[in-house]
């Protein structure tokens, strides 16, 4: 049932079909093939989901077979429970970007096709593979079709915001690539499951933890390496948000809890207050900066720094509740900011302009679209009942469980994150009509709540049967979070400044009180 | 027939969900009926568990209906389930029956609005959130209906978000406040779930009172229920939360009654009701809830008695209302917590309407200023509202009076000054409750075009209060004194009355609490319509404290200025200066460095700039960490 090196086609099929429509006549045969392509992808990867093995922690679907064979680089695949709902978080945002794409994207169609669909296999590459040379090429390999997807078809400053992308992430990357080689020097292997058995020493780890983490800290993005995300945002093509939010930011968390944690187990720990600190930082500041935007597009950017504080927050909680919550919310947030930025390019499209000001009122006009608005702010928002909350919560508590003062903190930021969600809503939404072009605007067609459908129904089933989804995660995170090198460095860890206790601390203060 | 108990959810659930898809292709009535009729069947559900459990012994009236695992991570299980209990099933008969009162009313109300159909999907979801609120057997559960019906009440407080008056602002911005500031209520139940949790590994309730007396500090129980009180005066509008209440007028008027005076607002209530055991355990937290809720009963009363919209001070007087209940359970007084919870759902949802029908037959109208003589021209109407403020105003016999009493003699027996505060409020309710009587009801009409055009509403929009007056009156036989029927009802869920007072203090008091109903009563006669000269000049004597009353204490101008402007300046200065200055500055600064040192290689080699300088980055870092490691 389950073809063989379905990883493998996962990432060839949309990597060939990118080359193949190029190639096609006609801007229509190419919008369809494109559409055709990802959706065949989102349909094959759905088939992960049929072959899967319940309750297994490890890799499945494995793919080793020899590259570079001097070196000892391995064309090497797998896919777990944390990279699981990640790859199909991608095949599924594709199709509905391409969808989106083809009906706005009138200029260089074959190459604008082209490239969404060569980026879905880099993404989805970065997701699967096993060997940090493949792992790293794939990383790469997903800057520059967007970086051309921003410069090429952005808005006004695409080539500022475009260049800025590239060099910030680069930059990043630059040193993951130095800490790539120093592991190889170091062991000899890149194979990361095989790394991930290695006990380096703890200087070592330090370095090239740091390395990889200021990789993945400009990626995701970390507060105060943030400032790319915004113009990137604000200035790439609807599709580019989608897939920029939705899934590349990702790459990053993804990065921490695939590489960084694992590998560096004992660095990964000692370095934990740090990254939640700016992750803190991160939730709180970016809240209140979306809050005074006046550009939509940036004010959704600047949500995506908020949440993904919180996505940062739960991976180095470092205990199932906060790293299993992570992965969740990183689907979560794909889902929401994806939607999100989805309805902002409807709304572009429309009004050409993205100028929270210009709006006000739509509710009455566009009655359809706004609730779709609000659903999707809602599950930004962390309303119970709806997928964000049940991420944010876990997150939370895991945080809690770890360090109580950052969990505390935190929680203060889903305060602000509906202060500003429901002043975007009140500011598009709400209040009379002021401008006469908002009167007369078309609803949503057919074709637009059908790409914004599957995901406000997915908000719905995460929101109520969550399970569902935790279920595939929880092995692969137990395994994570509960291998003796953590477990020894959490139970060694010395942070009085922060009034940190773990559980079996507070166990034992429960016993010595009457 | 317990185990069809989710029944009760599915009903209003299915209402909005049929409205929502297919309210457009239906009548109006057709929408309204829908709506109303699966509100009602829920009603029929609860009365079936409230025979289901009756028809167990006492001990045996707690039942634990598993729907599905929600959440489940490591150690961590949060099930979707419900608790069939005598409280749950108590408020679920609330909020059903009166909801579909509401309901029916709501048919006539809303009649001529645009947005009809929307108005009923709303007003069923409110009632599913609320029911998932009072159903849940857990903290998480409860957290999802403490959010949805903040949602609801949201979308319902700015039903009409284009509009915009003196009163209000923005009705758009009356719902936001509502939301944030509950928002920020719900920050302290989320973090009281959190402790809950890492102390005793369990949400669900039942696991949570068992092992907490055994294994919770009484730190750490305290610092739970300060949360949890937190979460409460955010939803139930308490010191220093309540500010949104007022606010929420804005919505339709049978919003008011079912969500911001019936229902919702009692969700804190119930929840401090609901988590007993917690607030025993740390009885600091439950004292401080005592005078918040006393204080807050006080407070609210004064500013009622100057509130000249009919509508803001039936708002005041539900925070007032709700502080009484506040400082009941507060004291313990569980039962009685909840019992005036249930007498004040009808009355209050009484005066609401009936204010409604004042607002429909005046087109609008709520100054209370531009009324008078309303009765000849509003029989029925007057007749309701003066049932709903006698029951207010703690009328010997009637239901708010029993209700009212019982809080006030435990408290008496938690603390006399506090039962003198209590004591107090009650004598200004009684005053503000028949201002609101005698001034648009009463004397002669102060608008005589207002007057000419003012009509009767139709028997719709008056048959279902008919309904809650007879409530309003009886109600009180649920706990008639000395036969504590709702008391003992609920011991398998709040625990037994920790007060045992004497038959004589218990008389005494019954007799006080009729004293000063009846003298608050006069006092607003003598004042409002026969003009005495010594009731003048009592109000004249408090006239420095008015403006004061008057603004709300500035309540809301010390918040605004304390803490929403400060935080947006701070944000204003993050977005305009820090983050594009500092931040992004510092970035451009390493980025220029980059291209003058580039410039300088371009002379040696033509290419790509920030190729080669990164290139050579990359090579001397390779170099340097080679020779560090290697």
């Amino acid at each position: 049932m389950v073809p063989p090196m379905l990883l493998s086609i996962l990432i060839f099929l949309p990597l060939l079909g990118g080359v193949a429509v190029a190639l096609l006549p006609g801007d229509g045969a190419k919008k369809q093939a494109a559409l055709a392509i990802t959706l065949l992808t989102f349909l094959l990867s759905l088939l992960l989901l049929v072959g899967w093995e319940e309750g297994q922690a490890g890799m499945q679907f494995v793919e080793d077979v020899a590259w570079i064979p001097d070196l000892n680089i391995r064309y090497h695949l797998g896919v777990d429970g944390i990279s699981l709902w990640l790859v199909l978080l991608t095949t599924l945002l594709m199709p509905i970007a391409v969808a989106f794409s083809n009906r706005y994207v009138h200029r260089s169609v074959g190459a604008f096709m082209a490239l969404m669909l060569v980026m879905e296999a880099a993404i989805i590459g970065v997701f699967l593979a096993l060997d940090l040379v493949l792992f790293y090429v794939f990383w790469e390999f997903s800057l520059i079709p967007m970086y051309f997807l921003v410069g090429k078809w952005g808005s006004e400053n695409r080539v500022y915001a475009a260049l800025k992308f590239f060099l910030y992430t680069l930059a990043g990357s630059a040193l993951m690539l130095v800490a790539i080689l120093a592991l190889y020097i170091q062991t000899g292997t890149f194979n990361v499951l095989e790394l991930q058995a290695v006990d380096l020493p703890l200087g070592l780890q330090q370095w090239i933890f740091l390395a990889f983490a200021l990789a993945f800290a400009v990626k995701v993005p970390l507060f105060p390496l943030h400032t790319w995300l915004p113009d990137a945002h604000v200035q790439a093509p609807t599709a580019g948000s989608v897939i920029l939010a939705g899934v590349l930011l990702k790459m990053g968390t993804y990065g921490y809890l695939r590489f960084a944690l694992p590998i560096f187990p004992q660095a990964t720990v000692q370095y934990s207050a740090l990254i939640g600190i700016l992750a803190l930082i991160g939730i709180l500041y970016a809240a209140l900066v979306a809050l005074m935007q006046k550009d939509i597009k940036s004010l959704v950017a600047y949500s995506s720094v908020a949440h993904l504080g919180f996505v940062m927050l739960g991976i180095f909680a470092l205990n199932e509740q906060g790293m299993s919550g992570a992965v969740l919310q990183m689907v979560n947030h794909g889902l929401s900011t994806g939607a999100l930025f989805l309805l902002v390019g409807m709304l572009y499209e429309r009004r050409h302009t993205r100028l929270l000001s210009e709006f006000g009122g739509l509710w009455k006009s566009i009655p359809v679209y706004c609730f779709f608005f609000l659903v999707v702010a809602m599950s930004s928002a962390g309303l119970p009942g709806l997928n964000g909350f049940v991420g944010e919560f876990t997150i939370l508590l895991g945080a809690y469980a770890s360090r109580p003062l950052f969990a505390v903190i935190g929680t203060s930021g889903i305060i602000l994150a509906a202060w500003y969600l429901l002043t975007a809503f009140r500011k598009v939404a709400q209040g009379p009509i002021t401008k006469p072009e908002n009167e007369k605007l078309p609803d949503l067609s057919r074709s637009e709540v059908a790409m914004l459908a599957p995901v406000v129904i997915l908000f719905f089933v995460i929101g109520l049967f969550p399970n569902l989804f935790l279920d595939k995660i929880n092995p692969s995170v137990e395994a994570l979070a509960q291998r003796p090198a953590i477990q020894m460095a959490l139970q060694a860890r010395d942070e009085p400044w922060l009034g940190s206790v773990s559980l079996e601390h507070i166990a034992l203060q429960q016993e010595s009180t009457p | 027939m317990l185990q069809l108990a989710w029944l009760l959810l599915a009903f209003p659930a299915a209402g909005a969900l049929i409205n929502t898809f297919l309210g457009s292709r239906f009548s109006k009535p057709t929408i309204g009926w829908i709506a109303s009729g699966t509100v009602a069947a829920s009603f029929v559900v609860s009365l079936g568990l409230l025979l289901g459990l009756l028809g167990l012994p006492g001990e045996e009236r707690v039942i634990t209906l598993p729907l599905w695992d929600w959440i489940t991570i490591g150690d961590f299980r949060a099930p979707t389930a419900l608790l069939i209990d005598p409280l749950s099933v108590t408020m679920a008969l609330v909020v059903t029956g009166v909801g579909a009162l509401i309901h029916v009313y709501a048919i006539g109300y809303m009649f001529d609005d645009e947005r009809f159909q929307r108005f009923f999907v709303y007003l069923n979801f409110f009632v599913f959130a609320m029911l998932i609120l009072v159903m849940s057997d857990n903290f998480l559960g409860m957290y999802v209906g403490w959010e949805g019906v903040g949602l609801a009440s949201y979308l319902l407080i700015g039903f009409w978000f284009d509009k915009r008056d003196d009163t209000y602002g923005y009705y758009a911005d009356a719902g936001k406040k509502a939301f944030l500031v509950n928002r920020v209520g719900d920050f302290g139940m989320a973090l009281a779930i959190m402790i809950l949790w890492t102390s005793l590994g369990s949400v669900t309730f039942l696991d949570v009172f068992q092992a907490a007396p055994a294994s919770l500090s009484s730190g750490v129980a305290t610092a739970i229920a300060l949360l949890l009180l937190l979460a409460a005066t955010g939803k139930s509008a308490q010191i220093p939360l309540y500010v949104w209440l007022p606010d929420a007028m804005a919505g339709p008027t049978p919003v008011s009654a079912l969500i911001h005076a019936a229902t919702m607002v009692t969700a804190g209530i119930y929840m401090i009701a609901r988590t007993h055991v917690l607030w025993e355990l740390g009885p600091s937290a439950a004292n401080l809830a005592a005078w918040i809720g006393g204080l807050t009963a006080l407070m609210a009363a004064s500013i009622a008695l100057v509130q000249v919209d009919l509508k803001k001070i039936l708002a005041y007087s539900t925070i007032s209302q709700l502080g009484y209940m506040v400082m009941g359970v507060g004291v313990g007084a569980y039962a009685f917590g909840i019992f005036h919870l249930i007498t004040h759902a009808f009355f209050k949802a009484l005066l609401f309407l009936a204010a409604g029908n004042v607002m429909h037959g005046l087109h609008g109208e709520l100054d209370i200023r531009k009324m008078g003589g309303l009765r000849e021209k509003m029989p029925t109407t007057y007749r309701l509202f003066l049932i709903g403020a006698l029951a207010l105003a703690g009328f010997p016999l009637m239901s708010g009076f029993f209700s009212k009493d019982g809080i006030l003699l435990n408290v008496f027996g938690h603390s006399p000054l506090l039962y003198a505060i209590g004591l107090f409020t009650a004598l200004l309710t009684a005053v503000y409750s028949f201002r609101a009587v005698f001034v648009p009801f009463w004397g002669q009409p102060r608008d005589k075009h207002l007057h000419e055009h003012a009509h009767e509403s139709p028997p719709i929009m008056t048959r279902p209060l008919w309904v809650l007056a007879i409530l309003a009156i009886v109600g009180g036989v649920l706990n008639l004194p000395f036969v504590l029927t709702l008391e003992r009802w609920l011991e398998p869920a709040v625990g037994e009355p920790s007060f045992h007072p004497s038959l004589a203090l218990e008389v005494s008091l019954l007799l006080v609490s009729a004293v000063v109903a009846l003298a608050g009563i006069y006092l607003a006669y003598a004042r409002y319509v026969k003009e005495i000269g010594w009731a003048r000049r009592l109000q004249n004597a408090l006239g420095p404290l008015q403006p004061l009353v008057e603004h709300k204490y500035y309540v809301d101008e010390f918040y605004d200025a304390a803490i929403v402007q400060p935080l947006k300046a701070l944000a204003r200065w993050f977005a305009e200066v820090f983050d594009p200055g500092i931040i992004d500055g510092s970035v451009h600064l390493i980025g220029r460095a980059n291209l003058a040192a580039g410039e300088r290689l371009r002379r040696l080699h033509n290419g790509l700039v920030p190729t080669y300088a990164l290139s050579i980055f990359v090579g001397v870092v390779v170099l340097v960490m080679y020779l560090v490691f290697g």
